[in-house]
């Protein structure tokens, strides 16, 4: 499944990319192809700037002093740039602590997913064919249709029963049960890859079952459970939605609600502060994504329609 | 059979950590809900819960608020998903290019991508502020775009179009790395012109990779929450009051359980519908390749 896929080969163009377009080149008249590169250029700028002019008006912001944010002509380079956004942030909202509740609950998540996914995902793997197998795929797929209001609703009911609302470890197990659809999907995709004759020649030379897992299969997983764990860790540390039913106390509250605790009830934001504690929020999963994002597009949506 | 049985035999162990939670935690919690809607739960209710069979669905028919949200729901999914996914396409197939700058476009497209949806909200209201806000800057105007009936919703589709552009493009462009490369050439050699050559060639290829990420995107869009949320928070006038906040509302601060999973129901079967007729078109174009 992690087929390689040119989309991503990074920035060069590969020979064969060059090679095709100099033929184009020498059949076509070339003041249309200019023209129509031309055009391509403009797109692509346009693209370019579609893309980042939020991006950079949320860091002129963040770095822009209550002056300058009043004033009525605001521009894009703040004339006197300051960190007293990202102090006053820390000092207006539990930041520190609300990072602190993300972190835990996204790397418990992450780890309890990944798990246990593997195995099942294994199994999914190698016996494609068996009733659970076909079973899992269809929840697969099903759970990405289902609105979460009307999963929601019975969880916190049942949490609130056990005692585990406004408390991370509740929040905890809804994220391990929201990423596993993905995960197992990631993870199976993965140990298709791993070459049963591996396996098997192992086992022919009397390793046993578990022998095998061990010391063949797993290492050759552990790419993709670190990937997927990542993701999963990225998934819990952006969501909103679950966090936002299930933890009341502010003292447990984590990042992403924090940071809509500065935009006052009223929609009157400190906007300064607004915009530093939401870049520091974004930076952990802007990082490890870009470490997996490669595997990502190219492992799961493409291999799975491809397979 | 004796095979399957080889299979399960040794695999129970390895499944049950992962089947234990998803039958408690997911496919248990689905069928209550569903179960809810039929009847009269509530928030801080003393007397026991009831069934009241339909009544929550006759409710629904007749609450306007409902099918006012609903509408919208229809409007934004479609409004963000329709142009979201002709932009992605062009951007793939212009990405696909052998241009210069593309690693940026590549390198930027993470950003939106990871960014909490929270944070992409918060980002935009930033954009729209009505004094402080590059957009009303640039333009020389003085809109509340976010706050005024007219323009809360098409500011929202933007925002929602913006969101999951780089995702939708690099699921595309994946796609593209299937378009035999021969094919393009051999029907450029024939003299077919560029849009000859995207029906005859590019589109049959990347047609599976294209119906399965408009379909997931228009469900996700469907069921969008966090980033209405924080832009609008369903104002002004409950102008941009999707679905999902409607019955977040209903449930969470209203209490009303049973009313909120009807409406959960309600949506699950639109969705379903919608996604079978998708999945119809889908086998039907399979046959006809």
């Amino acid at each position: 499944m992690p087929s390689p896929v040119p989309g991503h080969r990074g920035p060069g163009p590969s020979p064969g990319e060059v090679r095709h377009h100099r033929t184009a080149g020498r059949r076509g008249p070339t003041a249309r192809r200019r023209a129509a590169r031309t055009g391509q250029y403009l797109a692509l700028l346009g693209y370019l700037v579609f893309l980042a002019f939020p991006l950079l008006w949320l860091v002129s912001t963040a770095f822009k002093p209550p002056r300058e944010l009043a004033s009525l002509h605001p521009g894009w380079i703040p004339d006197h740039p300051t960190l007293d956004n990202f102090r006053q942030a820390f000092d207006e909202q539990p930041l520190l602590r609300s990072a602190g509740n993300s972190l835990i609950a996204s790397l418990a998540a992450a780890v309890i997913t990944v798990a246990i996914a593997t195995p099942m995902a294994y199994v999914m793997a190698r016996h494609h064919r068996s009733a659970l197998s076909r079973a899992a795929t269809g929840w697969i797929v099903v759970s990405q249709a289902f609105p979460f209001v009307l999963v929601i609703i019975p969880l916190f009911l049942v949490l609130k029963e056990v005692r585990l609302i406004d408390s991370l470890s509740g929040l905890i197990m809804v994220y391990v049960v929201w990423s596993l659809p993905f995960a197992l999907w990631m993870l199976a995709g993965y140990a298709r890859a791993v070459p049963r004759e591996l396996e098997e020649a192992a086992a022919v030379d009397g390793a046993g079952r578990l022998r095998v897992l061990v010391s063949v299969t797993m290492p050759l997983l552990t790419p993709g459970i670190v990937a997927t764990a990542l993701f999963a860790f990225i998934t819990a540390w952006n969501e909103f939605f679950f966090a936002l039913v299930l933890l009341k106390s502010p003292r447990k509250q984590t990042m992403p609600i924090i940071l809509t605790h500065f935009i006052g009830t009223e929609g009157v934001a400190d906007l300064g502060p607004l915009a530093a504690a939401s870049l520091l929020a974004t930076l952990p999963s802007l990082v490890l994504f870009a470490l997996i994002q490669r595997r990502i597009t190219s492992g799961t949506l493409a291999g799975a329609v491809k397979h | 059979m004796a095979r399957r049985q080889d299979g399960t035999h040794g695999a129970w162990f390895l499944v049950l950590p992962a089947l234990i939670p998803i039958l408690l935690l997911s496919v248990g919690p689905l069928l209550y809900g569903i179960a809810l809607a039929f009847t009269d739960s509530q928030a801080g209710r003393t007397d026991p819960t009831q069934w009241i069979g339909l009544l929550n669905f006759q409710d629904l028919l007749r609450d306007t608020l409902f099918w006012e949200s609903f509408r919208i729901g229809l409007v934004w999914a479609v409004a963000v998903s329709v142009p979201q996914f002709l932009l992605a396409l062009g951007l793939a197939l212009l990405l696909h290019q052998d241009l210069r700058f593309r690693w940026l476009s590549r390198a930027l497209a993470i950003v939106p991508w990871a960014m909490p949806e929270v944070v992409v909200g918060i980002m935009w209201r930033l954009v729209y502020h009505p004094d402080a806000g590059v957009l009303n800057e640039t333009l020389g105007t003085h809109r509340d775009w976010l706050g005024s009936l007219s323009t809360a919703l098409p500011a929202v589709v933007v925002v929602g179009i913006w969101a999951r552009l780089p995702q939708v493009t690099v699921t595309l462009l994946a796609g593209l790395s299937n378009v035999p490369r021969e094919l393009h050439e051999a029907a450029a050699m024939d003299g077919a012109g560029a849009w000859r050559r995207f029906r005859a060639v590019t589109w049959p290829a990347i047609r599976p990779i294209a119906l399965a990420i408009s379909a997931l995107s228009f469900i996700w869009n469907v069921n969008s929450f966090a980033l209405v949320y924080v832009l609008t928070g369903g104002g002004p006038g409950g102008r941009t009051r999707l679905p999902m906040l409607f019955a977040y509302e209903e449930a969470f601060r209203y209490g009303q359980f049973g009313y909120a999973a009807a409406m959960g129901c309600v949506l699950v079967a639109v969705v379903s519908i919608l996604l079978a007729v998708h999945l119809v078109a889908r086998l039907k174009g399979d046959d006809e390749a």
